[in-house]
């Protein structure tokens, strides 16, 4: 008779498919990279409210305001959705806020750059979301049960902030030159960062090998940012916004597209806390948080007051 | 003056404190108390914004111009906003964004309850969908008034304030110009009076159980019936129809 | 000072239509009862999703061992009488 509390029964149970939930026996490293990874992926939603939250007071027509706080109130929805399957794994979401706040915890690098001008919005929904919505899909399988029925949920809802993003792209690319020009200097922006988001080269990777075994992770970087890529270049050359890079090239054997080599200083700068917005991105949190201390309080007060006076009067 | 410019004057005022006050609350976005708050104000705001649209797309039509929602909403001056002043004053803390809350939220519903039995079949029926959305705005007011009233000493001392600084702007929500007069004649205005009364007992019944107390009357802030508006309006609008002020040709 | 907290933990469950089960669709941060249905609609029902919602603490919640899943759900498995299709009916029977 196995040990159902072994490493090797879980293993099993992995590698036949099977979900783990929340009370089922788990080795403590698969517990601490799921809390590592589902949290940064939290944080990364709730940062993400802040760059296009910079744009919502200027966003030129009701409509366009309309959709751009549905879709940020997506964001935050996601982050929340996320705590709480972080939550089903023994930690608190005040303890994953603490670490977001301390910087012990990471979030999404891609959020540490600037939404400068309107075409910003488009380009965070139409290449930030679409690499997002790649390695979501992939994530709808991983193996705890929490963590997989959350990414059904913000894979259902992620699709229309794509087509937003991509939406505010074509309008400026087929409008005037001033909106062109906003449009192209946005791609030369964003489009870097964005495939940055998914991570260093499988060869570089530290936490991959684990992740795989697990079925935490389900495809490598480097697939993932392939995919993005095939699917991303056709999408600019639609409307004509050119890719800034100019060495890029269709393989006609493979179907796939190569580009030039990532500049990953970049990308350590930006995670070692150089990027344009880290710091600011940490503040704003700290702030609004510390602000709002005195409200949470008041509902806890009033809480504790009116179950006392239940009491009482039963 | 006509029926038509009548109603186009008093659609506008509907649809500027829509859209004024959808655009404070658009402004809370990632700086709520909690994560579940940020995402509640926002609901409230895209609300708004969807009530904002609705009523200046009529106002466009009314005026017969070909003026799109977006023309009315920012293309126009200060002095032709009619937006309560009210709406416009800042968020404040969180004490001040519920403060302002409850009391527009209260007499919203009394009002698009009126209105629902307008004459004018657009403003009734934009009132009937509104007061579903009304009903949830009021209830989440009251709820966080009771909770930052009656919670701690701080919270108490904060919203006292809020209501404190807001009093002077509450009268204006039932003053009634000719405009008024004269839809109500023909059956499409609601009359504020019965409205005043509701609201003053509505409210004084909500702060008393949320420990706090109801201010004394006192001068009454006015103005934006002609367009005459506190600082807050302009820097609002600013940022507001700053891109299409910027890029008139541009479509977005 | 009180120690901050994200207030408490409340697990959601929403019925998407008349007649139909409750899902669980996940959990919400709330003080009280209010907070916790306004909440729960605010992020679990935004597409239309539900036209009824349930929520509780999730310190309510009593979740069966997974250390007992042998003796919980095995037993079943083999009581296949319980199932209409063990029963063998003569040909030509109606309406059973």
């Amino acid at each position: 008779m196995h040990n159902e509390h072994s490493d090797t029964h879980f293993q099993s149970r992995i590698d036949n498919g099977e979900h783990i939930e929340a009370k089922d026996y788990m080795p403590e490293g698969y517990r601490k990279h799921l809390i590592r990874q589902i949290s940064q992926h939290a944080h990364s939603e709730v940062i993400g409210m802040q760059p296009e939250g910079n744009w919502i007071t200027r966003a030129p027509s009701l409509r366009a305001k309309q959709i751009l706080l549905a879709k940020i109130q997506d964001e935050g929805g996601h982050g929340l959705y996320l705590y709480s399957a972080a939550e089903t794994l023994g930690v608190s979401r005040a303890e994953l806020i603490e670490n977001l706040q301390s910087g012990k915890a990471k979030y999404s690098s891609i959020f540490n750059y600037p939404a400068l001008n309107w075409a910003d919005i488009g380009a965070i929904g139409w290449l930030v979301d679409g690499a997002a919505i790649v390695n979501q899909v992939s994530l709808q399988r991983t193996s705890y049960g929490p963590y997989s029925r959350a990414m059904v949920r913000i894979c259902k809802e992620e699709s229309f902030h794509q087509r937003q993003g991509y939406e505010i792209m074509t309008k400026m690319m087929r409008g005037t030159k001033d909106q062109q020009a906003m449009a192209q200097d946005a791609m030369n922006r964003w489009w870097w960062p964005s495939l940055m988001m998914f991570g260093p080269h499988d060869t570089d990777s530290p936490h991959s090998s684990d992740a795989v075994k697990w079925k935490i992770k389900r495809e490598t970087n480097d697939e993932l940012r392939q995919k993005f890529i095939d699917k991303t270049i056709p999408q600019a050359e639609l409307i004509g916004l050119t890719i800034p890079d100019n060495k890029f090239s269709l393989d006609e054997k493979t179907g796939h597209y190569k580009i030039s080599p990532i500049n990953w200083d970049e990308f350590y700068r930006v995670i070692a806390g150089h990027g344009p917005c880290n710091k600011q991105r940490v503040d704003h949190h700290i702030k609004f948080h510390e602000e709002g201390a005195w409200v949470r309080e008041a509902a806890v007060a009033y809480k504790q007051k009116h179950v006392k006076k239940e009491l009482e009067t039963a | 003056m006509t029926t038509k410019d009548a109603t186009y004057t008093y659609t506008l005022r509907l649809g500027d404190d829509a859209l004024i006050l959808g655009h404070r609350l658009s402004e809370l976005c990632s700086r709520g108390p909690i994560l579940e708050e940020d995402l509640a104000l926002t609901n409230v705001a895209l609300d708004m914004i969807g009530r904002a649209q609705a009523l200046l797309k009529y106002a466009a039509d009314i005026e017969g111009k070909g003026k799109t929602d977006d023309d009315i909403a920012y293309r126009r001056a200060e002095i032709n906003y009619y937006n309560h002043l009210l709406i416009e004053q800042p968020n404040g803390d969180f004490a001040h964004t519920i403060a302002r809350q409850l009391f527009v939220s209260v007499f919203e519903f009394l009002f698009y309850t009126e209105l629902e039995k307008s004459r004018d079949e657009t403003l009734a029926a934009i009132a009937s969908k509104t007061i579903k959305e009304i009903k949830y705005h009021m209830q989440h007011a009251i709820d966080w008034t009771l909770r930052l009233g009656d919670g701690t000493s701080e919270s108490h001392k904060r919203m006292q304030t809020a209501v404190n600084d807001l009093w002077m702007y509450t009268g204006e929500l039932f003053e009634m110009d000719e405009v008024d007069a004269q839809l109500m004649r023909e059956g499409i205005a609601v009359d504020l009076i019965p409205i005043k009364a509701k609201w003053h007992d509505d409210i004084k019944t909500v702060l008393s159980k949320a420990t706090l107390l109801m201010p004394e009357d006192t001068y009454m802030q006015t103005g934006s019936k002609k367009g005459i508006h506190t600082e807050n309006l302009g820097h609002i609008l600013s940022e507001m129809q700053y891109l299409q002020r910027a890029y008139p040709d541009a479509v977005w | 000072m009180a120690t901050d907290t994200q207030l408490d933990l409340w697990e959601v469950f929403i019925q998407s239509k008349s007649g139909l089960p409750y899902i669980h669709a996940g959990s919400v941060h709330a003080s009280d009862n209010k907070m916790a249905i306004q909440n729960a609609r605010d992020i679990y029902t935004r597409r239309g999703e539900g036209t009824s919602i349930w929520v509780l603490p999730s310190k309510h919640i009593v979740a069966s061992n997974p250390d007992d899943n042998d003796m919980l759900f095995d037993p079943s498995n083999d009581k296949v009488y319980r199932h209409p299709t063990f029963y063998v009916m003569p040909e030509g029977a109606k309406n059973i």
